[in-house]
């Protein structure tokens, strides 16, 4: 074993099968430790609770970001076409305002408003979906102290990793592999920083 | 080898278990075999393919020069027939595309695990079909430069769209679905992206799917929140993609034209366009299986369960057909009438109707027979054989404006050159950037393959053995490890 650094990012169980990885993770999180991640080249079954997490709030952004677009598009038609209660029409600058009307119907025809308000929420929700997954996940971030580790490549392909990072109050760098080694992984190695 | 045949053929029907993973794969086989494609020598085949699909692509670019150039009255389109090629070609592309998103979307809500292997490249074949489409209506629009005054933004001349008209519901409808797919597509591709980084020996090859998988870890967080965030998209895709070409029929359906104003346009829009989509799929999935040797991951189950959903679209579609026949008797309306009898069934282009009611109605009843939903050419055959079907339908529909009210306007329509280059030099566009696709990108959402195997399954403790799916996985990651 080579010399310890000051600075690590954590200690990092390599697992082979998916089995494993729930089992160190649950154990991980019986023996108290609270900063961790367990990585996997496809989702495994409440492994995200095994290591400790909540679940995601991102339906309920969602569900906001969805209520966006449909009253972007529903004020967008209501107000430029000239739809909004008459007593409203004087404070609207003149550039929204633009009432058109077709055949002689009424200028609230809201019936044919329904199509873009339906495609904006739609369109909301989505861009609110990625978007808000991505930056909850914190990507874009192109480099980790993970990837340092040269046998954390396989976690793509077909390997499974505990990190129990060096911020967990329960790290030391000894007693954290003794634990990590316990787990019987198929290898442990450091994360330098 | 026969007695592996006896022992599947049973389960094909009945056991929703059926491995749909050829035996003998492991999670390392997965990615070695899809990565592979990518990261391997390009093919002779592909080249040449590349080559031809690229050259019909230029006949698209000279079309569409020309076209600038020239205006649209190099087109055929003229009064009464405003709409010509373009629109059909735009609502065929467009349905065609809609298989993509049900194979992404819908059947991901209704648990169709089997389409964890072609709903990568379909969804493929959805953003190029879109991109074909939305091309037709910018060139009808002869003065494509100004395409952005169809978008509601604040301007100069203190104008705004006409909301109330389908084909400005066209503009949210078509840019939303080609924008929801476009990222449903690229938010699948991500995990998949961080194996190619990770698989790649060359550091260029790193860098730059280093750079799309914007640093993928596969933490289980992150896992959780992408599959959550997929099954939204998946959630709100489906309602989208039955109003982008509900909204397409309004087109038509909310002009007052007699054939064109019916209530029964939107469903059966819908159901054509997943129809023509799976034709599609079966046409590409066919030769993809072949030639990049995918028989393992796109099976013949595939292709049995993707005959089944044309067999029962085709079936809708036809029906569709029988109801505007019969709608148009039964409404004693004269115009209604002349068009059905006068103009579509027995008109200048009827032959073109009773071609439609064959290659839609007739031709896919063969799929009732298992044999040939088991038969890949019979399947590629008939499928080509839909796509004619469906483009003949959009054609008909169509041509129902060469009559209307008064005989003193009636006219015909026949495309010209340029219609038919600019239609010919779309398939260009669309099998050059298919063939790029495959080229660059896995072709097969790889982590969703993984899944698939019954050793992603985490077995807890006592259930392990009992569960009659899963009995033969330690028999299978072991042989290949």
């Amino acid at each position: 074993m080579e010399a310890q650094k000051p600075e690590i990012y954590g200690m990092l169980a390599e697992f082979t099968t998916p089995t494993e990885i729930v089992a160190a993770a649950n154990k991980a999180r019986e023996a108290g430790f609270s900063k961790m991640e367990a990585y996997s080249p496809f989702p495994v079954e409440d492994l995200y609770e095994a290591v400790g997490f909540k679940r995601t709030k991102l339906p309920i952004l969602v569900f906001f970001g969805g209520l966006a677009g449909f009253f972007t598009a529903f004020s967008l038609q209501t107000f430029t076409m000239g739809g909004a209660p008459s007593f409203l029409n004087p404070f609207l600058p003149d550039w929204f305002y633009y009432p058109l009307n077709i055949g002689g119907r009424p200028l609230n025809s809201w019936p044919a408003f329904v199509p873009p308000e339906f495609e904006l929420a739609v369109l909301f929700s989505a861009f609110t979906a990625v978007f808000g997954m991505l930056l909850l996940n914190g990507y874009p971030r192109l480099y980790h102290p993970l990837f340092n580790v040269p046998r954390f490549s396989g976690v793509t392909t077909d390997r499974f990793f505990l990190c129990i990072e060096a911020r967990d109050p329960l790290f030391d760098i000894q007693g954290t592999r003794h634990f990590l080694e316990g787990l019987k992984p198929f290898e442990v190695s450091e994360v330098p920083q | 080898m026969a007695s592996d045949i006896k022992e599947q053929e049973p389960s094909l029907r009945s056991d929703p278990q059926v491995p749909l993973v050829a035996p003998g794969h492991s999670f390392e086989s997965i990615s070695k075999k899809v990565i592979g494609v990518v990261l391997s020598v390009t093919p002779k085949g592909w080249m040449i393919g590349f080559a031809i699909s690229f050259m019909m692509l230029q006949v698209l670019l000279v079309s569409i020069t020309y076209l600038l150039y020239e205006g649209i009255g190099i087109w055929g389109v003229n009064v009464p027939v405003g709409w010509g090629f373009d629109i059909i070609n735009f609502v065929w592309w467009i349905g065609i595309g809609h298989a993509g998103t049900l194979i992404s979307a819908i059947l991901l809500l209704f648990h169709q695990t089997w389409r964890t292997s072609i709903n990568r490249f379909a969804e493929a074949m959805t953003l190029f079909a879109v991109a074909c489409a939305g091309l037709y209506p910018l060139a009808h629009m002869g003065r494509p430069w100004f395409a952005y005054w169809l978008l509601p933004y604040p301007n100069t001349m203190q104008l705004w769209p006409q909301f109330r008209s389908p084909l400005e519901w066209d503009v949210f409808a078509v840019s939303t679905y080609f924008t929801v797919s476009l990222l449903f597509w690229y938010i699948g591709l991500v995990p998949d992206f961080g194996n190619i980084r990770d698989r790649a020996k060359s550091p260029w090859i790193r860098f730059i799917y280093g750079i799309f998988a914007l640093g993928w870890r596969g933490g289980s967080m992150h896992w959780h929140r992408f599959e959550t965030a997929y099954l939204i998209l998946a959630g709100v895709s489906t309602p989208l993609v039955l109003s982008v070409h509900t909204i397409v029929s309004f087109d038509f359906a909310v002009s007052n034209l007699p054939g064109w104003h019916a209530t029964i346009f939107p469903p059966y829009f819908v159901a054509g366009a997943i129809y023509s989509g799976f034709a599609m799929v079966i046409n590409l999935a066919v030769p993809i299986r072949h030639f990049y040797g995918m028989k393992d991951f796109i099976t013949d189950k595939h292709l049995d369960n993707m005959a089944k959903i044309m067999l029962a679209t085709g079936s809708m579609v036809f029906y569709g057909y029988m109801v505007e026949a019969f709608m148009a008797y039964y409404s004693a309306n004269p115009f209604e009438r002349d068009l059905m009898m006068k103009n579509r069934v027995f008109g200048p282009y009827g032959g073109f109707y009773w071609a439609l009611v064959f290659c839609n109605g007739f031709v896919p009843q063969l799929l009732w027979i298992k044999r040939v939903r088991s038969w890949e050419a019979a399947l590629f055959i008939i499928s080509l054989i839909v796509n004619v079907g469906m483009w003949l339908e959009r054609f008909v529909i169509l041509m129902s404006l060469q009559r209307d009210f008064l005989p003193s306007s009636w006219g015909q329509y026949s495309p010209t050159f340029w219609d038919l280059s600019t239609y010919f030099g779309t398939f260009g566009l669309f099998l050059s950037l298919m063939f790029l696709f495959c080229r660059l990108l896995p072709m097969i959402a790889i982590f969703e393959m993984k899944h698939m195997l019954p050793e992603s399954h985490v077995h807890k403790g006592d259930d392990s053995g009992h569960d009659p799916g899963h009995a033969h996985a330690p028999k299978q990651g072991g042989g290949h490890q």
